[in-house]
């Protein structure tokens, strides 16, 4: 008797165990990077210096980072399980079963979403250590981690679709995710830049998803929260329309 | 009862150049049907299409009654197909990847049958390796259970002993026939003639993306290969006699063997007669079948296993 969703299950477990069984490189890897720059933010520089009024700057920076390897690790998970998927072949192991679209969407987006959540409350647990967070709106902020950890999922599926060698697949992450996410008020809050600097910042869409966390954790930020979560909301259907539509298709996936 | 494979108007071209031309073929359940070509021929095209990695631009492919396109969640638990490029999965073992894969098509892992695979294949003393540590025929072993691991109805093997050792390409035969026996129709290509010759009921020659012979294996060898005639003579033979020059006579054995081809339509006893009537010194006589390799060059138009065509 067949089962109509342990297909899904199946590459759902079969995405989890495979980054698991790397979990040095997929898990702890980017917890200890975040936690150096928990150190060097935090031990060093977060008690003398502060960017907003009645924050600490550990407190400022601890949202970006714990948003930053939610973000980074969902885009490489999907990114790189479906690209060396494609380069060795194997995606056909997939593409002969009774697996919908929608199922192989939503197996990749959700192992994505529990590496990437998965560093996020790690680095956040971690953080505890150099400053205390106030989590103004616990549930909003774990809203839009999970909002941002679904956008990037969906942008590594479609970047490795779109990718045909290991350096095209680099460069989204050296070329559009880390100047995005740098220039996208991480270290910083956006209001102290000038004005000409500032507008420019608004148009970085990582801007909102980060300015919204943050905004969620400590209860202020340089945007509402409502045009964050807009925003944010806004870009994850789009991303996810477009890598339904690849899937769906076929597109470099079937001759 | 519907039929475990039929396929109408089947097309393909890449880039504007057709390499499937309106195929038709039909597959009866209990079949092991071959699908003989030279590269490039459109066999793996076809199997392709059949599984669903590569789209159909016209025709249509039905499987066991489905239509592949509308039921195609139906249809491919009904497939098994092991693709001859050899692709796995390097973070599992052969074991782990065993217990995923039936998940894939819906179907409960079942601990027997994959110890039967295990089993049959000569899967045993590798489970626990990584794919990346397997020898190519190991992978292609590894690659029929994984086929086989969700007990399909139609079984499609593209080239499935290229690389594997005498031994195990026999293990392997047998096992096919075994689960051919217990009901599961077979579509297989190969690119041993002799294999295809053994194991399939039933063979289709492609040939530059059409179908050129579709027939019983047995009907393609007796009706378009030519028979064979082995004379061995006391003494050797100095000029061949006239009469027999239409049977495309060659001597060999320091001329004391004369091979005549016989036309299949050709009655033997009118060949017999003639060469009574001739009086050779015969001390031996041997009758020759043709094989199907010969049948298929001789389709083709191919001169041996280069591919080149006879001028």
């Amino acid at each position: 008797m067949a089962c109509r969703w342990l297909p899904f299950f199946t590459l759902l477990r079969k995405e989890v165990l495979r980054f698991w069984r790397v979990g040095i490189q997929t898990l702890l890897t980017p917890i200890l990077t975040a936690s150096l720059y928990l150190f060097v933010f935090g031990a060093t520089l977060g008690e003398r210096l502060s960017v907003i009024e009645g924050f600490s700057y550990a407190q400022f920076v601890i949202p970006g980072l714990i948003l930053m390897g939610v973000i980074n690790n969902s885009f490489a998970n999907t990114s790189s399980s479906l690209f060396i998927s494609r380069y060795l072949g194997n995606i056909v192991d997939l593409l002969v079963t009774p697996i919908t679209p929608r199922q192989f969407i939503l197996a990749y987006t959700l192992a994505a979403m529990l590496r990437g959540l998965a560093v996020g409350v790690a680095v956040g647990l971690i953080s505890q250590g150099f400053a205390s967070l106030p989590w103004a709106h616990p549930w909003l902020a774990i809203a839009m981690a999970m909002l941002a950890s679904f956008l990037f999922a969906q942008f590594g599926l479609i970047a490795a679709i779109y990718s045909n060698s290991f350096d095209a697949l680099s460069m989204y992450n050296n070329f559009v995710i880390l100047p995005l996410i740098y220039l996208g008020g991480i270290f910083y809050p956006i209001s102290i830049l000038p004005p000409f600097w500032e507008r420019l910042s608004r148009g970085n869409p990582l801007f909102y998803l980060l300015d919204g966390f943050r905004h969620a954790i400590l209860g202020t930020g340089d945007t509402p929260l409502v045009v964050a979560f807009g925003t944010a909301a806004t870009l994850a259907l789009v991303l996810f329309v477009w890598s339904a539509w690849l899937i769906a298709s076929g597109y470099k996936l079937k001759n | 009862m519907d039929t475990a494979l039929e396929i109408t108007g089947l097309g393909k071209a890449y880039k504007g150049a057709t390499v499937l031309h309106d195929l038709a073929l039909s597959i009866p359940p209990g079949e092991i049907f071959g699908l003989l070509g030279p590269n490039g021929a459109g066999k793996s095209t076809t199997i392709n299409m059949i599984a669903g990695v590569t789209r159909i631009d016209h025709g249509r492919i039905r499987v066991f009654g489905y239509d592949n396109q509308t039921d195609f969640r139906i249809t491919r638990r009904l497939i098994g197909v092991m693709h001859q490029e050899i692709v796995t999965d390097n973070f599992f073992t052969i074991e782990q990847a065993l217990k995923i894969h039936p998940g894939y098509y819906g179907v409960r892992a079942d601990r027997q049958w994959r110890e039967t695979l295990i089993e049959r294949l000569g899967l045993g003393s590798h489970l626990h390796k990584p794919m990346n540590q397997l020898s190519g025929g190991l992978k292609r072993r590894f690659m029929v259970a994984k086929a086989l691991s969700h007990r399909p109805r139609l079984l499609i093997l593209d080239e499935p002993t290229a690389g594997v050792d005498v031994e195990l390409r026999r293990a392997l035969w047998d096992f096919v026939r075994d689960i051919n026996a217990e009901g599961t129709t077979v579509l297989l290509t190969t690119h041993y003639l002799e294999e295809a010759e053994q194991m399939c009921s039933r063979v289709g020659i492609l040939h530059q993306g059409r179908l050129i012979a579709l027939d019983r294996t047995q009907n393609l060898l007796s009706g378009l290969g030519r028979g064979r005639i082995l004379l061995r003579l006391a003494t050797p033979l100095k000029t061949i006699p006239e009469a027999l020059a239409s049977y495309a006579p060659l001597l060999s054995d320091a001329d004391a063997t004369l091979q005549l081809q016989l036309p299949a339509a050709e009655l033997t006893n009118q060949l017999l007669k003639t060469i009574s009537s001739l009086q050779l010194p015969l001390v031996g006589m041997e009758t020759d079948q043709p094989s199907l390799e010969e049948v298929f060059l001789q389709l083709t138009g191919l001169s041996g296993s280069n591919g080149k065509k006879k001028p």
